[in-house]
């Protein structure tokens, strides 16, 4: 198959639009957190990290995770390469921002809990999780086979998708110590509305980078592919 | 059960594990390996803790199941290890029996290949680290199957995964143990509260989420493990 022509192949020159308006809302959101939000009365200014774990959580569990476990299936199903690709990138993408997740927690929880990392539900299902998004990072990286690595990767995708619950499940009844979700609860939100504000414009710039990443990673999938077909039609 | 037809899906299962266990019997080199590092294990833990400051019986349930999944893991990568041979896994499949079979024929000879492990060194945990177990033998027992059984669904799907892979033995325990750990929390949980002497019933949500994981994860890897095969 050659559907790539030389300028598929060229490296855009243009700059990724995307993801420079991406990185203007997150820094916007900074300055915004920074400077125009209220500090929290109880927690001082440790609390403003929210707006970036909290966000990172959200894209990693609810988007990152869910567009993995998704693809996977539907590869399985309609066995096509771009819902591999879109999976590898989720993949990767997520693994990045559960990283920041795992970073900015401990950093707060030695402000406000005085430790670094507790053995709470919430924590723990984290770092499970990043563990099971870097094993399937890793077993991608050991199949050679480009129809086995995905056919692989999307059975690892969806038992994965599979075992959170119980991850969660088994964690939440060792115990659990971690704030409850203050934003989708329910009654009214425990925040002040400038800070939800902040909140909520923090997590669609995140998402905004969430997606900017995205499609490079999956660009530089779609890339990589297109140069192993040339060079096996080559050989 | 039909004459004279292929056997049903069953009946090809039995054959395939039949076929494993009599290899594994003829051999016995993964059985006496993980069995020698299970009672290794068991022995070593009890040195790793200050035992005037932490009785035994408390460290009991972590340490027996912690030595048990990884003597598994053993068993495991010899599933479809012992497959690579000759390429002998494509007789398997060349055989009229569905892939499903095929699955549940490995997944049962690994589930009495971690059986075997367990009946020893269960008991080797009970004596080295003096549980008084006189009534909760039995239900330390289902508590073993129950785990047994999930560990064995994803470890051999795994197993057939890993062993196309360029790392081989070291992805298996990588892909295998953040699966393990909803198995490993609710034994060790549950056992604990038996090894206590504490009512069965304090017991039972922990039973619970081991039931619910076996039943996911033996349709879920049942199903998916077709895909893991090269047609």
């Amino acid at each position: 198959m050659t559907h790539a022509s030389a300028t598929d192949l060229a490296p855009p020159r243009r700059p990724d639009a995307l993801l420079g308006i991406a990185l203007a809302a997150v820094v916007g959101v900074y300055v915004r957190a920074w400077a125009f939000t209220p500090i929290e009365a109880r927690q001082g200014a440790a609390q403003k990290i929210l707006y970036i774990h909290a966000s990172a959580a959200f894209i990693a569990l609810y988007l990152a995770f869910v567009l993995l476990a998704i693809a996977s299936a539907l590869y399985l199903w309609l066995k096509d390469e771009k819902l591999d690709r879109v999976a590898e990138s989720a993949a990767e993408v997520g693994l990045v921002f559960t990283t920041v997740v795992l970073i900015t927690g401990p950093l707060w929880g030695k402000t406000i809990w005085g430790a670094w990392w507790t053995w709470d539900a919430r924590l723990t299902s984290t770092l499970f999780l990043w563990f099971i998004i870097l094993s399937y990072s890793m077993l991608r990286g050991a199949v050679e086979d480009r129809a086995r690595r995905a056919r692989y990767s999307a059975v690892l995708g969806i038992l994965a998708a599979l075992l959170v619950p119980f991850i969660h499940l088994s964690v939440y009844m060792f115990r659990t110590l971690h704030p409850m979700p203050i934003l989708l609860k329910p009654s009214t939100p425990s925040m002040s509305p400038e800070m939800r504000t902040t909140f909520l414009l923090a997590f669609l710039a995140f998402t905004l980078l969430f997606a900017a990443f995205l499609r490079a990673r999956y660009r530089v999938a779609t890339l990589r592919d297109l140069v192993a077909d040339l060079e096996q039609e080559a050989a | 059960m039909r004459e004279g037809t292929a056997p049903s899906t069953m009946q090809a299962a039995l054959l395939v594990a039949k076929k494993d266990l009599a290899i594994e019997f003829r051999t016995r080199t993964a059985f006496l390996s993980a069995l020698v590092f299970a009672l290794l294990g068991v022995t070593i833990f009890y040195f790793a803790w200050d035992s005037t400051a932490v009785a035994a019986s408390d460290l009991a349930p972590g340490v027996l199941w912690v030595i048990f999944i990884f003597a598994a893991l053993l068993g495991l990568q010899r599933s479809f290890g012992s497959e690579l041979a000759d390429r002998a896994i494509d007789g398997l499949l060349g055989a009229p029996v569905s892939r499903e079979s095929i699955y549940l024929g490995k997944a049962l000879a690994n589930l009495v290949f971690v059986c075997g492990v367990l009946a020893v060194t269960l008991p080797a945990v009970v004596l080295f680290y003096n549980l008084p177990l006189d009534r909760g033998v039995l239900a330390l027992s289902g508590i073993a199957l129950l785990a047994a059984i999930g560990l064995v669904a994803v470890g051999t799907l795994f197993s057939a995964m890993a062993v196309n892979t360029r790392m081989a033995e070291l992805l298996l325990p990588m892909l295998s143990l953040p699966f393990f750990v909803p198995i490993v929390m609710a034994a060790a949980q549950s056992s604990a509260r038996l090894m206590a002497g504490r009512p069965i019933a304090e017991a039972w949500p922990w039973l619970r989420i081991l039931v619910a994981f076996d039943i996911v994860f033996v349709v879920a890897c049942t199903l998916a493990f077709p895909f893991t095969l090269d047609e």
